[in-house]
C-alpha cells in the first residue's frame, strides 16, 4: 500500500523551535544564534560583545561543541552564566538541546542569551532554533571567497560579523568581492567588519544588536 | 553530515505512518530535497543505509527526488530558475523576488505492506 506523508522532515525540530519562540517571548528575552567555523573567533567574538553590553543588558551563555566544557569555563570566568551543550558528534545544535539548555538558565532575569552554535558553515543552517536571529562570523583568514563555497549559511544570516579585520593587510582577501557576493546572496545583512581581539569595529555591531535586543523587550512589556 | 539528522527525521516519519497503518514493511520511501538545501546525496544515503537497520525500513528503496530551485518576480509575476548569486528577474531585472520552491526537506510518501 501506498501511503501519503507530505511532512517536513525537520517537522520535530521545527515544532519544538516554535515553543522555544514562545518560552523566550514570554520571557522577553532576545536570543540570536552565532555560527562560523572552527576558529573564526566564536567566543572571542562573544567576549567582546559581553564586555560591549553588560552594562546595560543581563546575559547568558549557551556554548555548544561537540566534546569539553573549554569555550562556557572562559564565559563563566568573566561572571556571566554559561551552559555548555556537549553535541556528542553532532555537528549543528537543534531546538531540543537549546531546550534543555535553557532550562538551566533563569530566563525571567535575563535580557539576551548568546548561542555559540557548533564550529561548522553547513549543518546549522537547516536547523530552526526558535532564536530570534541567526548572525555568522566569516574570519578574513578563512578567504572572500566562502560565500561562494557555503551560500546557505549567508542567505540565512540577519547580519554578517566580518571578523579578524586587524589581519586584512596579510591576507589576499578581496574585501569588494566579499561585500559583492554577500550582497547578492543576502541584500538586507548588514556586514560588520571587526576585530573582537581589538575592539575594533565591535561598537557597530554592538548598536545593531542593542536595536534589536530593545525591539523584543518593548514588545514584551506591550503585551 | 547534518544527513544523519535529516535522515532521522525521515525515518521516524515513516516508521511512524508505517505502524499508523498497520503495516509490517516499508518496501520504499520518497522524498523531496530542494537543492538549496546543501543535503548531499551520497551522505544521505550512507546515513539511511546506518540508520534503517534493525527497523522495519530495513530493506527499504530511499528515492530522493532533487527539487530545482525557482523563483517568482513580485513586480512583473515571471517565474524562472532561481540563481542565489544573481537572484534578479531576468525578464524586468527587478530584485523583489521571492523563492517558490528549492529550499524543500519533505518525506512524500511511503510504500508498505
Amino acid at each position: 500500500m501506498r501511503i501519503d506523508i507530505a511532512k517536513d522532515v525537520l517537522e520535530h525540530n521545527d515544532a519544538l523551535a516554535e515553543e522555544n519562540r514562545r518560552v523566550f517571548a514570554d520571557a522577553g528575552v532576545f536570543v540570536v544564534d552565532l555560527m562560523a567555523s572552527p576558529g573564526a573567533g566564536k567566543t572571542t567574538t562573544i567576549l567582546a560583545t559581553i564586555a560591549a553590553l553588560r552594562d546595560r543588558y543581563r546575559i547568558a551563555v549557551i556554548e555548544g561543541d561537540v566534546a569539553s566544557r573549554v569555550d562556557a569555563e572562559k564565559i563563566a570566568a568573566h561572571g556571566i552564566p554559561a551552559v555548555q551543550i556537549n553535541t556528542g558528534g553532532a555537528c549543528h545544535l537543534e531546538s531540543a538541546m537549546i531546550r534543555r539548555a535553557v532550562e538551566q538558565l533563569d530566563l525571567g532575569s535575563l535580557d539576551l542569551v548568546i548561542v555559540e552554535n557548533v564550529g561548522n558553515l553547513v549543518c546549522p543552517t537547516e536547523f530552526d532554533l526558535g532564536e530570534h536571529a541567526k548572525v555568522m562570523i566569516l574570519s578574513v583568514p578563512e578567504g572572500h571567497d566562502k560565500p561562494y563555497k557555503y551560500p546557505g549559511i549567508f542567505e540565512i544570516s540577519e547580519a554578517v560579523i566580518l571578523n579578524k579585520y586587524d589581519t586584512l593587510p596579510v591576507f589576499d582577501f578581496d574585501e569588494a568581492e566579499f561585500r559583492s557576493v554577500v550582497g547578492r546572496l543576502n541584500p538586507r545583512a548588514p556586514i560588520f567588519p571587526m576585530s573582537a581581539k581589538t575592539g575594533e569595529g565591535v561598537a557597530a555591531w554592538a548598536d545593531w544588536l542593542s536595536a534589536r535586543i530593545d525591539a523584543v523587550k518593548g514588545g514584551a512589556h506591550d503585551a | 553530515m547534518h544527513e544523519m539528522g535529516i535522515c532521522d527525521g525521515i525515518l521516524s516519519s515513516a516508521l511512524r505512518a508505517a505502524e499508523d497503518a498497520g503495516a509490517r514493511r516499508i518496501t520504499r520511501i520518497e522524498v523531496s530535497i530542494g537543492e538549496l538545501t546543501e543535503v548531499v546525496d551520497e551522505a544521505l544515503r550512507f546515513a539511511f543505509e546506518t540508520l534503517r537497520r534493525g527497523t522495519m525500513a530495513d530493506q527499504a528503496e530511499l528515492v530522493v527526488n532533487l527539487v530545482q530551485a525557482r523563483s517568482e518576480c513580485a513586480d512583473c509575476g515571471a517565474a524562472f530558475r532561481h540563481d542565489r548569486f544573481d537572484p534578479k528577474c531576468p525578464e524586468c531585472g527587478s530584485y523583489v523576488v521571492r523563492l517558490t520552491q528549492g529550499k524543500e526537506l519533505r518525506i512524500d510518501a511511503i510504500d508498505a505492506e
